[in-house]
């Protein structure tokens, strides 16, 4: 769809949603950052920071990764679909990718807890080591991020079914939809630089 | 009892403390009395604590930063004290260690970012012509959020117990083996809340002077004071992430026991020392560029010239701003980096002084045959250039990675940074709060008294710190609570806490100068009581609430005078309803809420954490699910208001 000022889509449609659609892109920034951090820590400590604890090669496992990988993949891509059904007015079709789309995230939670209990088992706790710790604070970061995502979608779908879709409602899903996408970006990060890399 | 004991204040038993707790009790009362025999509960609610006007929240921003200010201060005096003379014992190591961590935190965190924040949220939605912030409510729980992690900071001071490792917090004396007590947990809880909240006025800011600036303003013909909040909020943004993180990884080593900062299983504890400095420099920029800012709008108004080099002023704050993502490794060049990463890191430091040199000579070059007059905003400002200049010629000092295992935490570097600090910081925000005080509140301070106020403190300035360094260069380390006569350092120690009681006579004639004034200034200012260039004068002394009737036309940086003196026209078209955001009690409750979640968390209370938890998500699904469209201040009404003000247009 073409973006000019006649024909905007409902989700830019009025002053505050255009607003709120930056604001949310700031957000996003201050988010890289965040995970930024995260990655950086993650790199000095990978090495050096194992202390008397595993090392990743030791402990990650490829098959429950590549699920977990495979899940939110997807699920961006439904968010996608998601999205272009609300720009050509389809809302049922919207509402049913946002259902799968929450339904992907949930099994890539349910496959990250399965990760983390197996973690667990193996002796590379929170408390295990520097390494131990920094995986698990960004991986739990961001799988915190996908739980709040997945109440934060529900939310909007129930919005969705009470008022219909109109500016406010549009505007929110199109911002949810940008921050599923990032929490992808973000787990390819993830899965190239600390599971990829660990396992080689 | 058990339960309780932890509340208690473990340290240290000193008749002060209790002094102080009783104190705070009383001062808590006399507050709530007085406000309940006056009856002004229902308007402080329903008028300044529930309100988003940004206005109202930029000024409720600086009175907490001015008591944040005094509380910070008597930290300050009572180190003075206590160093006057050799061999004292007014304070104790361990109370004269919580000392100088609170000074610390509360001053930087509390008093200096409140300051600005406070100004950016009064002037620049007033200088760029704008109903109010970008997000409104937002800005509301920013405030609470900031205001929230300020009074749990102070409260740890009565249960519990200050936090004691420095403001910079370095593990491993931050870890629960050296500081066994809750005070470090309240210094990670109080900064991550009112973090959460700073990132939230950095989002709020950029998409406000992007998005919300009057017509014909392009970004090159905004105000400095503008760009400099535009520039500090961006440094904003890309900087408090990171202290988020470390904050949580400090909370969880000490709380779960994790190993990011300890000495074994693969802990580091200079990740700590490195995190904390990442988001550290920028933080200094974040506060001195605001503070270039003001200066930039004073020294123009009473030099009554134009900005001498507007484009190099934006260029040199855009380079400041990278550059203070580079410079971390300076703040610790004595720990072990080795000479390449020192060298890089010592010559990134010392290219800062080039823009910021480049600011100064554009501020002396303003003045160049200006008319210039010396009113008390004025004073700071010409004050501050070389004040500020000799504390930037001993950060190149600093800077040199050799030399600076000379000059490593010992008072050299204290007065090093409170010579930038309060020349530049703190000047700034007197200036400004004294130059937009008739904005505020639509009548001047007592030009008299404030001179006055003026001469104390930056006499009380000279005489504190410069002594420092000296007895720095003599070798006086830093943050230690004693000293022997033979050390040679009691007479400037002396000096120094005679500089610290004229400070605080400086600060004392402040105050006294708003109750003066309150009383006596005359209330007829008019709308233009400095003879100012740029948009926020164009309005209204004390600023209606919905700012401009009309939406001003701007053509250049300093649209107001052109207006007057060139003809220029300002305020184009009638005057329309103007839609205006509701007031909301959901921000203080939230932030309220927050509070209560931090204080459990300090106290592993996990039944309150997570009570406080659910009230937080309650609080998220009431804002998702509220409709709220704000409402429309009438034509009527608007007219009848300008009216009253002597009727502009």
């Amino acid at each position: 769809m073409k973006l000019d000022s006649k024909n905007l889509p409902l989700e830019y449609s009025t002053e505050t949603n255009r607003m709120n659609i930056l604001g949310f892109w700031i957000f996003l920034s201050a988010e890289i950052m965040l995970f930024a951090t995260l990655f950086t820590s993650y790199f000095v400590y990978v090495d050096r920071g194992v202390g008397s604890g595993p090392a990743g090669a030791e402990i990650f496992e490829l098959p429950p990764v590549l699920i977990e990988t495979f899940l939110l993949l997807t699920s961006s891509f439904t968010i996608g679909l998601a999205v272009h059904a609300m720009r050509i007015n389809r809302v049922k079709a919207m509402i049913g990718f946002m259902i799968v789309t929450l339904l992907l995230g949930a099994g890539f939670l349910s496959v990250e807890v399965y990760e983390f209990i197996h973690y667990f088992h193996i002796g590379a706790t929170l408390q295990t080591s520097g390494f131990t710790a920094t995986l698990l604070t960004t991986l739990g970061t961001h799988g915190a991020h996908v739980t709040f995502g997945l109440f934060w979608g529900i939310m909007i779908i129930i919005q969705i079914l009470r008022n219909g879709l109109n500016a406010r409602t549009a505007n929110k899903s199109f911002i949810f939809s940008l921050y599923w996408h990032f929490l992808d970006v973000m787990w390819i990060f993830i899965f190239s630089f600390i599971y990829l890399k660990g396992m080689m | 009892m058990d339960f309780f004991d932890r509340f208690t204040i473990p340290p240290h038993d000193d008749p002060m403390l209790y002094a102080s707790i009783v104190a705070i009790g009383l001062v808590s009362i006399a507050i709530v009395f007085g406000v309940t025999y006056f009856k002004k509960w229902g308007y402080l609610w329903s008028e300044w604590l529930t309100t988003v006007d940004h206005k109202r929240i930029g000024i409720m921003y600086i009175i907490s930063a001015l008591l944040m200010l005094f509380r910070g201060g008597a930290d300050a005096v009572m180190m003075r004290l206590q160093t006057a003379v050799p061999d004292n014992s007014f304070l104790d190591a361990q109370h004269y260690n919580e000392v100088f961590t609170t000074h610390g935190v509360v001053m930087i965190f509390f008093m200096a970012m409140a300051f600005i924040i406070g100004m950016m949220n009064f002037v620049v939605p007033l200088q760029i012509g704008a109903r109010d912030v970008a997000f409104p409510r937002l800005n509301a729980l920013s405030f609470w959020l900031y205001f929230a992690g300020a009074m749990l900071f102070n409260l740890s001071f009565v249960i519990g117990g200050s936090p004691d490792a420095g403001w910079t917090n370095y593990y491993p004396l931050a870890g629960t083996d050296f500081s066994e007590h809750v005070g470090v947990n309240y210094y990670n809880w109080a900064l991550q809340i009112s973090g959460i909240g700073t990132l939230m006025t950095g989002i709020n800011f950029i998409a406000t002077i992007m998005k919300m600036r009057a017509p014909g303003m392009t970004l090159m013909k905004m105000p400095m004071f503008t760009w400099s909040a535009l520039i500090t909020n961006l440094i904003i943004v890309f900087a408090f992430p990171v202290l988020t993180i470390a904050l949580l990884m400090g909370t969880l080593d000490r709380q779960f026991f994790t190993n990011f900062f300890t000495t074994g299983d693969g802990g580091m504890d200079m990740m700590w020392a490195n995190l904390f400095w990442i988001w550290g420099h920028p933080e200094v920029y974040i506060l001195i560029l605001p503070a270039f800012g003001i200066y930039s709008q004073i020294i123009a108004t009473f030099s009554q010239r134009n900005l001498y080099g507007y484009k190099s002023m934006v260029a040199s704050m855009v380079i400041i701003s990278l550059l203070s993502f580079m410079v971390w490794v300076h703040h610790f060049f004595t720990m072990g980096q080795g000479a390449v990463a020192n060298s890089i890191f010592s010559i990134t430091t010392m290219a800062i002084a080039v823009p910021t040199g480049i600011k100064i000579f554009n501020w002396l070059l303003t003045m160049w045959k200006g008319k210039i007059r010396f009113t008390t905003p004025m004073m700071y400002s010409v004050a501050f250039i070389p004040l500020f200049t000799i504390g930037g010629v001993t950060g190149v000092m600093l800077a040199i990675a050799s030399a600076d295992y000379q000059y490593h935490n010992t008072m050299f570097l204290v007065a090093h940074f409170h010579n930038v600090i309060i020349p530049g910081v703190v000047f700034a925000m007197i200036a400004g709060l004294i130059y937009y005080w008739p904005k505020m509140f639509g009548f001047l301070l007592n030009e008299r008294i404030g001179k006055w106020a003026f001469w104390n403190i930056v006499i009380g300035f000279c005489l504190s710190f410069f002594p420092m360094y000296i007895t720095g260069l003599n070798g006086q380390a830093r943050r230690m609570y004693t000293y022997s006569e033979a050390s040679g350092f009691g007479p400037l120690s002396m000096v120094s806490f005679f500089g610290a009681l004229l400070l605080a006579v400086g600060f004392a004639l402040i105050v006294y100068n708003v109750y003066y004034s309150f009383r006596y200034a005359p209330r007829n200012v008019g709308d233009d009581p400095w003879n100012a260039r740029s948009l926020e004068w164009a309005t209204h002394n004390p600023v209606p609430e919905y700012n401009f009737a009309i939406t001003p036309n701007v053509n250049s940086s300093e649209a107001f005078w052109d207006y007057k003196k060139n003809g220029h026209d300002l305020f184009k078209g009638g005057i329309k309803d103007i839609h205006m955001p509701n007031n909301s009690g959901w921000s203080i409750i939230l932030a309220g809420i927050f509070f209560v979640f931090a204080f459990c968390f300090v106290f592993h209370v996990w039944v309150g954490v997570i009570i406080a938890f659910v009230g937080i998500i309650s609080c998220l699904l009431y804002r998702s699910f509220e409709k709220d469209d704000g409402h429309h201040i009438h034509k009527e009404e608007i007219e009848e208001t300008e009216k009253k003000f002597g009727g502009a247009e």
